[in-house]
């Protein structure tokens, strides 16, 4: 069976599935069809594709980062520059591609959920090129911490919904979504964000976001006539990831690696390292890895990300790590910076917080291999929304 | 026959339906749910619904979310929501039904979890985010141990659906009224009573059809009764009774006993 061939029947070996309440089984079941409908619709691709090179800026560069290659002295590091795509971040990928979709299905009313702001941005950006009504669930403490994305949503015209309830962060915002949909089944999309929740979100959102590592395999061929070595992604629900590794899933020489958020380390158990100090549960409708307690409650997670901020994890990351086709890594608050401002200094890029976990493994896995051999680094978004974060950070008053 | 369905045939020979009460185990204190419960059996309810606390309950308003986190906060964990069952069903001879999501279930065990709970006296599971798709072992687990499995029914479920449902269904079928979470409302709409008229003819010689969400006074049971439902389901009303006493638990415990009383006379009809 070929690794790209997942799901099957709505499951990654026995990770995925659909656990929802029922009164969300027929919607989520006609979300299926109408998807695979539009999947082969060249009409559809085509709408998409115009989307995605006039509006987005696609393809985004792969970049030969030859200061940073020098200074490590091993492995040749190429950055996918998701961060040079409209809005800032990879996000708008998958916000296009199910904003389509929606308005396909006769939709008027998109909800999503958003920790730090970014997926909100992105859902707000589709909705308005789109002419959708954007509505944006966010927990009261991520408003409060992302004022700024906050005042964005508005200005493009979305409407954010402050989620008062649990830990008032990300989780909270996704169970307010799915509380929201079921009273408006009717008129309403709910436009996930990442490669989670119940099937065939994680399919719909690593397909839509696969077009990052299909521009990698493209790009990278025909500068060197070979595949790279490896893949090195950042892991919250895991999308841009997903989106990274799965156009090489079946290439089994390209090896892959997912970072996920250490925070303050896993010892620490101020974490948001899922797969690497979780285990199996369900959760936002999947079966995968979570961060949870002796008892099945779900656990808080704390990263200097917003975006990696989250307990669980997309089900395709849990079964590429069960069949070791993938390897899962982690990189500390600290490591993170560090190469924030390796980054900064040596390539004149500012990376996401969320990137630079991503980044900060590629500096240690660099030196480990051969000059001859090659890195790719997907960024998956830009950091200026960081700069208070780092500044603070490092103890610096701007 | 199990417990759940001996109570129904006996309400049915006697022309009434049955009044279901749920309470989330643990809410305000792991050791007032048995007192709570006790206020409720003597009110009058017919089967008792105790919910185990979960973190992320979607599928729940706010009042039961705030219950819940009550329950958490108190330290309730789901063995000790089998303790509370057990202590309940030494002191009352009442049909008893967890309400839980999955994942505490999961994270326990199903087999393990299903075998203490049954030893506990509990006589069958609710689990609203695990659909019949998910639901192969849990069935088989609660099959051993002779626990009724309840699922739920929605306005949203096609009649396909509906009869696998009902076939998958033992000790009653649970109907959410409308499109929405748990909570109450002023009124019951002219479509949950269609609802019911329509879900009705499936659940037939089949399994008791028990109507839930947004029904909180007698009248709503009335209705929901007069329409064809063989039991109505009552749970954020007794759970705001408890939370605007939470200074007076004596207070609490009259109101709960006279609200169950009233709207257990409302399925006599």
């Amino acid at each position: 069976m070929k690794l790209s061939s997942y799901p099957l029947d709505g499951k990654y070996g026995k990770y995925g599935g659909r656990f929802v309440p029922e009164i969300l089984m027929e919607a989520i079941a006609e979300l299926e069809e109408a998807y695979v409908q539009a999947r082969a619709d060249p009409e559809f691709q085509r709408q998409l594709d115009y989307y995605l090179v006039e509006f987005v800026g696609r393809p985004t560069p792969l970049y030969y980062a030859e200061n940073l290659t020098r200074k490590l002295g091993g492995a040749k590091i190429y950055l996918k520059r998701e961060d040079l795509a409209h809005g800032g971040a990879h996000k708008i990928n998958n916000t296009l591609g199910q904003a389509l979709l929606a308005k396909r299905m006769g939709k008027t009313r998109v909800i999503a959920e958003t920790g730090a702001g970014q997926h909100g941005v992105a859902t707000a950006i589709a909705c308005a090129v789109l002419g959708l009504k954007a509505i944006v669930f966010m927990g009261t403490d991520d408003c409060e911490r992302q004022r700024l994305n906050v005042f964005r949503m508005k200005l493009l015209d979305a409407e954010v919904h402050p989620v008062e309830s649990g830990s008032k962060t990300l989780k909270d915002a996704i169970n307010e979504a799915f509380r929201d949909w079921v009273t408006k089944l009717e008129s309403t999309y709910y436009l996930i964000g990442s490669t989670m929740g119940p099937h065939p979100y994680p399919m719909i959102v690593r397909d839509f976001q696969s077009v990052i590592g299909k521009e990698i395999k493209q790009q990278f061929t025909a500068a060197t006539g070979r595949l790279p070595d490896a893949l090195v992604a950042c892991v919250g629900g895991g999308s841009n990831a997903m989106g990274t590794f799965y156009p090489f899933e079946d290439d089994t020489d390209v090896k892959l690696y997912g970072v996920e958020a250490a925070g303050e380390g896993i010892e620490s158990g101020r974490h948001a390292a899922t797969l690497a100090a979780g285990q199996e549960g369900i959760f936002h409708g999947m079966y995968t890895y979570i961060i949870q307690d002796q008892n099945g409650q779900i656990e808080n997670t704390t990263s200097i990300s917003a975006g990696l901020d989250y307990p669980g994890v997309g089900p395709e990351h849990s079964f590429l790590k069960t069949i070791k086709r993938a390897e899962y890594a982690y990189a500390n608050d600290k490591e993170a910076v560090d190469a924030f401002l390796l980054l900064c200094k040596t390539e004149g890029i500012l990376p996401a917080l969320e990137s630079s976990h991503a980044v900060a493994y590629a500096v240690k896995l660099a030196p480990q291999m051969r000059k001859d051999q090659s890195i790719v680094v997907t960024l998956s978004g830009r950091g200026d929304k960081d700069v208070e974060t780092i500044a603070k950070y490092t103890g610096v008053q701007i | 026959m199990t417990a759940i369905s001996e109570k129904f045939q006996k309400a049915k020979a006697n022309g009434e339906g049955l009044l279901i009460g749920y309470i989330t185990a643990g809410d305000p204190t792991p050791e007032q749910t048995p007192k709570i419960a006790d206020a409720l059996i003597r009110g009058g309810i017919d089967i008792l619904e105790l919910g185990l606390p979960f973190s992320d309950p979607i599928a729940d308003g706010p009042t039961i979310q705030e219950a819940s986190l009550r329950a958490l906060n108190a330290g309730t964990t789901p063995l000790k929501v089998l303790d509370i069952a057990e202590q309940i069903k030494t002191e009352h001879n009442i049909p008893l039904v967890v309400m839980t999501y999955y994942n505490p279930v999961f994270r326990h065990g199903v087999d393990s979890f299903l075998s203490q709970a049954k030893v506990a006296g509990v006589d069958g599971f609710i689990v609203p985010d695990l659909p019949l798709e998910e639901a192969g072992d849990y069935r088989k687990a609660a099959k051993t141990q002779g626990l009724d499995t309840i699922f739920l029914a929605t306005p949203a479920t096609s009649n396909e659906r509906l009869r696998k449902i009902v076939d998958a269904s033992s000790g009653f079928l649970y109907l959410v009224s409308r499109f929405g979470v748990t909570g109450t409302q002023t009124s019951i709409a002219d479509s949950t009573m269609q609802l019911i008229k329509h879900v009705q003819p499936f659940t037939a010689d089949k399994v008791p059809l028990a109507v839930g969400f947004g029904i909180s006074k007698p009248e709503h049971v009335q209705q929901v009764i007069a329409a064809g439902a063989d039991a109505t389901i009552v749970g954020s009303a007794f759970i705001n009774i408890v939370k605007n006493n939470a200074q007076n638990l004596k207070t609490a415990l009259q109101e709960l006993q006279t609200s169950a009383m009233a709207l257990k006379s409302a399925t006599k009809l």
